[in-house]
């Protein structure tokens, strides 16, 4: 029963905070839901129901490994919502707050989904649901960036609706019955007719790597990143980033469970080099440190990609750094929106210098960027490094080789743009902008948080959480 | 049964080549909107029992993809003042033709793959394909926003006649959760159609170019 | 009865015939706009009148100006020969007369634009050259429906080709001939008949500066190519050769009929489009003949 409520609890929540009628108090919905989902999703991590509630939907082993993050993640959105919500005023927070509230309920019915029709369903809301938040700067380029995420965003989930009838064929065609829940799709196995197999994944590789931003389907991302709020860019992130990485996870291992690990395992390699890459030339080459941040985040998902393509290892390492990449990801999309609302604009040619205006955030942002760039002892050293080493036992030195030289190209690209942003000498305009929009511990403090789970992770991983990153993996890889 | 599942879908897909040629929005509005009505209806030419569900459903897809959907978007479009698209990027007469090549190409390839005995002489599968590559046509190669949401129902109606293949397997709630959707979509879609005309007074979108590197 | 008087009953009906099409669309038109009309057989008349006139030669012209009109209408008389009439036959059928029929349109055609060129006015050479390149896609549609019909039925010789096609091949094949009937024979949407400003004018231009029996000439012409066109629709599409004898007489006129006046409806509602959507019908048109093709080939190979 606890399961539902990780989806029930932000959906009514949501209905109630578009009916709430008063504008100031409505952004507390979003603390209330949030400790009430950590609360709900980390007991459920440590103390798992014996089997899931349905084949359809229920908290299995892969739901286990990755819910809490997201509700720890929207959490730390949370307590950021308030004072941010208090700043903007100037608009009606009520459909902001209900979208919020929904994308969670969303997000946890998409983790939760067994059955791949359901799946799309949650993907696909989720999707419509982060409008409301994308476009709430309303300005002209808010607007473009929202019209091509829907648009690019809408083509790519309709054509992984497609990748997922396809699948259904192909067990129909094995004999089966055309279900799409994953357990009978992976009892099928070798059955699967094969020529429908593959198209299915080529439709669902494009369809949720779309959502999550592997290159060539990013283009939505620095857009969309780039003129949405802080807070917004930290959800998508770290959340509806993690949700499309678990459905091809699971795609992932019904192929597997089919024999077709080699075609899966060659397609997340190269898609996964060609977004690091991708992002590392970008990253060389922008001049906004919001897209900056877009770009990181398609560097991670093709980090996630290659960790996805080796074996249960590798798919360990993806879930360690999910973790890690949500946490510190969220850390830095709220510092940055800090420094973006002192600055004014998100541009290199107006924000330098912010050591002195926003010394606070500006030393988050600093540390947030070495800390998603793999210094240790933050989260995303370990979880890259182990990356990096199953990559080698792989046999793989060339596509290693590739990796760490694009890691090394984003990490020059990222500091380039953190450092010219951070230091120099602010403009009068900026210091007179700056001081509309003070630094108070409420707009602090999330992000520092946020930034200390991704140490403490790095440095005192629990065995919980090992254990439910390892039951996943037995879960996804079915040994025969 | 086949024959009248054929002759809709024949139907359809000549739908999708007269919409890759008709520039006016209100047409175009109304092709998609018989297209998803035709095939709306098809259930009821599939099933070997009709069921008071199967019924149900039929209504509510007939309803929302020729009533509802039409409506949002001709209610913004005329909040646009727009009835006309503009030179396209693909113009007509090459996406005409590269539809219908790509129609030939689609039953071709479909005779390649396999199918189950009862899906073999029926046209679902290139239909299906030839719906998706005219959607993919229309997204691509138009310019006024309201056509590329056309583009993006036509590939939707391509997607759910696939789905009929599975009409036996995938249960009732997801197609009705997959129909929501849809509608949901082009409300929002609507409302930021509505939003782009008052910011940029025009649907032309080769004018969203403003953000880049 | 003895192929001489099959030859000669059917050139009688062809040529004498044809002015009366023209007619019932002009009535139809008229009809549907609440107005009486000219009398069925005002071509007659017109072409009576013309007959008598005397012929106005410009000073700059070749003998070409007067030649073309002759060539052109022997050319679609010898095209007419080719067409069946149910039930007498064709006059003329050997295999491979569909490419001569093609041939000796596009050689009626040619006639036509010298003869238009050769005035040396800039109008004419307007519209002989909108009319020359809307020709080279109504021609590929033809060549194309002609080919179907050759697939399907495995005679490459009009008369024996005209077996009804049935079905899905059927509804294409009809649909794509009726849109080129309409553009070769200069009807709505292509062009407008009755249109009287030289600007948009694409048929009528050509033939601006004939006068007398030279017009009528052309002006017949022109109805005999609307009922081969029309005769080759029926045939292709109706089902007369399983009837016999008068029956199929009967059904090969009313066939006739209900195709002028569709001409005249189509005529009536809709309006010519611009120059710029003619291509994109065209197309159309060859892409409908183009997949009867298919169809027809696919059934036959099936």
């Amino acid at each position: 029963m606890m399961e539902l409520g990780l989806i029930l609890v932000p959906s009514a929540a949501a209905l109630a905070a578009f009916l709430w009628p008063f504008e100031r108090s409505r952004p507390w919905f979003l603390i209330g839901v949030a400790l009430v989902h950590v609360a709900l999703s980390l007991t459920l991590l440590v103390a798992p129901p014996a089997a899931p509630l349905s084949e359809w939907i229920g908290f299995d082993p892969l739901a286990r490994a990755l819910l809490p993050t997201v509700s720890l993640l929207f959490l730390g959105c949370a307590l950021y919502g308030v004072p941010y919500l208090a700043l903007r005023r100037e608009r009606s927070n009520r459909a902001f707050v209900a979208s919020m509230l929904a994308a969670l309920g969303l997000m946890s019915a998409a983790h939760m989904a067994r059955h791949l029709g359901l799946l799309w369903v949650a993907t696909e809301a989720v999707t419509l649901a982060s409008v409301p938040m994308l476009h709430f700067n309303n300005s002209p380029r808010a607007l473009e960036a929202t019209w091509k995420y829907l648009l690019v965003g809408g083509t790519g989930v309709a054509l992984s609706l497609l990748g997922s009838f396809c699948l259904g064929y192909a067990s129909l065609y094995g004999g089966g019955s055309g279900d799409l829940r994953f357990i009978s799709l992976m009892a099928q196995g070798e059955d699967l007719s094969r020529p429908w197999l593959l198209i299915a994944w080529a439709l669902l590789l494009v369809g949720y790597g779309t959502k999550m931003g592997l290159a060539p389907m990013h283009t939505w991302k620095p857009d969309a990143y780039g003129e949405a709020p802080g807070i917004v860019g930290a959800l998508l992130a770290g959340g509806v980033t993690t949700v499309a990485f678990a459905a091809l996870l699971r795609v992932r291992a019904v192929l597997d469970a089919a024999g077709e690990a080699a075609v899966t395992s060659r397609t997340l390699l190269f898609l996964g080099l060609l977004s690091t890459l991708v992002a590392a030339l970008f990253l060389l080459a922008t001049r906004n440190f919001k897209r900056m941040l877009a770009y990181s985040s398609v560097e991670h998902m093709g980090i996630l990609a290659i960790a996805a393509s080796l074996g249960p290892a590798g798919v360990w390492a993806a879930l360690f750094h999910v973790w890690n990449n949500s946490l510190t990801k969220a850390s830095l999309f709220l510092s940055a929106g800090n420094v973006r609302r002192a600055a004014g604009a998100a541009t290199l040619d107006v924000a330098s210098g912010m050591s002195l205006v926003t010394p606070r955030s500006a030393a988050l942002f600093v540390t947030g960027v070495f800390a998603v760039t793999a210094l240790p002892p933050f989260g995303p050293f370990f979880s890259e490094l182990q990356i990096v080493r199953v990559l080698l036992e792989s046999g793989r030195g060339w596509s290693t080789a590739g990796l760490l030289a694009c890691l090394l190209l984003a990490f020059l690209g990222l500091t380039r743009i953190t450092f010219s942003v951070v230091y120099g000498r602010p403009s009068a305009a900026v210091r007179r902008h700056a001081q509309r929009f003070p630094e108070t511990p409420a707009l602090i403090g999330p992000p520092l948080l946020l930034l200390g789970a991704s140490l403490w992770l790095g440095l005192f991983t629990p065995s919980v959480l090992r254990s439910a990153w390892k039951e996943a993996v037995d879960l996804l890889f079915v040994l025969p | 049964m086949t024959e009248a599942v054929n002759l809709c879908v024949g139907l359809a897909m000549g739908l999708n080549l007269v919409a890759l040629t008709t520039g006016r929005l209100p047409s175009l509005i109304r092709i998609v909107a018989v297209q998803g009505m035709l095939l709306g209806l098809m259930p009821l030419l599939l099933e070997h029992w009709a069921g008071p569900i199967v019924f149900l459903m039929v209504l509510g897809t007939v309803t929302i993809k020729g009533f509802v959907i039409p409506y949002l978007l001709r209610r913004a479009m005329r909040a646009a003042h727009i009835d006309r698209d503009l030179e396209p990027l693909i113009g007509y007469v090459p996406s005409l033709l590269i539809g219908a090549a790509g129609t030939v190409a689609a039953m071709a390839f479909a005779g390649r793959l396999p199918l189950l005995p009862e899906h073999r002489d029926t046209l679902l599968v290139p239909g299906a394909m030839a719906s998706v590559l005219t959607g993919l046509l229309l997204l691509i190669g138009r310019t006024k926003a309201i056509s590329q949401v056309c583009g993006y129902l036509v590939l939707e109606n391509g997607i759910y006649l696939f789905g009929l293949l599975l009409v036996h397997s995938v249960p009732l709630m997801v197609e009705a959760g997959i129909l929501l959707d849809l509608t949901a979509a082009i409300f929002v879609i609507g409302i930021i159609v509505d939003r782009i005309q008052r910011a940029f007074d025009s649907l032309d979108t080769r004018k969203l170019t403003t953000l880049r590197e | 009865m003895s192929r001489l008087l099959h030859a000669l009953v059917s050139l009688v009906l062809l040529l004498g015939l044809a002015p009366l099409l023209p007619g019932i669309v002009g009535r139809v038109k008229a009809l549907v706009a609440g107005r009486r009309g000219p009398p069925l057989g005002q071509l007659y008349f017109d072409l009576a009148r013309l007959w008598r006139k005397d012929i106005v030669l410009s000073t700059v012209v070749s003998p070409g100006f007067w030649i073309g009109p002759a060539v052109a209408w022997v050319a679609v008389l010898g095209a007419a020969l080719l067409v069946p009439i149910q039930p007498l036959g064709a006059v003329i059928s050997f295999p491979g007369d569909m490419l001569l029929f093609v041939s000796l349109l596009a050689l009626a055609r040619f006639a036509t634009v010298w003869a238009a060129l050769e005035t040396g006015s800039a109008f004419e050479g307007l519209g002989a050259s909108r009319e020359v390149s809307f020709a080279v896609l109504s021609e590929a549609a033809l060549v194309t429906a002609l080919v179907a019909l050759c697939v399907q039925s495995g005679a490459t010789s009009l008369e024996a080709m005209l077996t009804p096609t049935s079905g899905a091949a059927g509804v294409l094949l009809a649909a794509g001939l009726f849109l080129v009937l309409l553009a070769e024979n200069c009807r709505i949407p292509f062009d407008d008949p009755a249109t009287h400003l030289e600007l948009t004018m694409i048929h009528e231009v050509m033939v601006l500066d004939h006068s007398g029996p030279l017009l009528a000439t052309i002006l017949h012409g022109a109805a005999v190519k609307l009922m081969c066109f029309t005769a080759l629709l029926v045939s292709a599409v109706l089902p007369t050769q399983r009837l016999d004898g008068w029956l199929a007489a009967l059904a090969w006129f009313g066939g006739v009929l209900s195709v002028t006046v569709a001409i005249g409806l189509v005529e009536s509602f809709m309006a010519r489009s611009s120059f710029r959507r003619v291509p994109l019908l065209l197309t159309t048109a060859f892409l409908l003949c183009f997949f009867a093709l298919l169809v027809a080939w696919n059934e036959g190979g099936a």
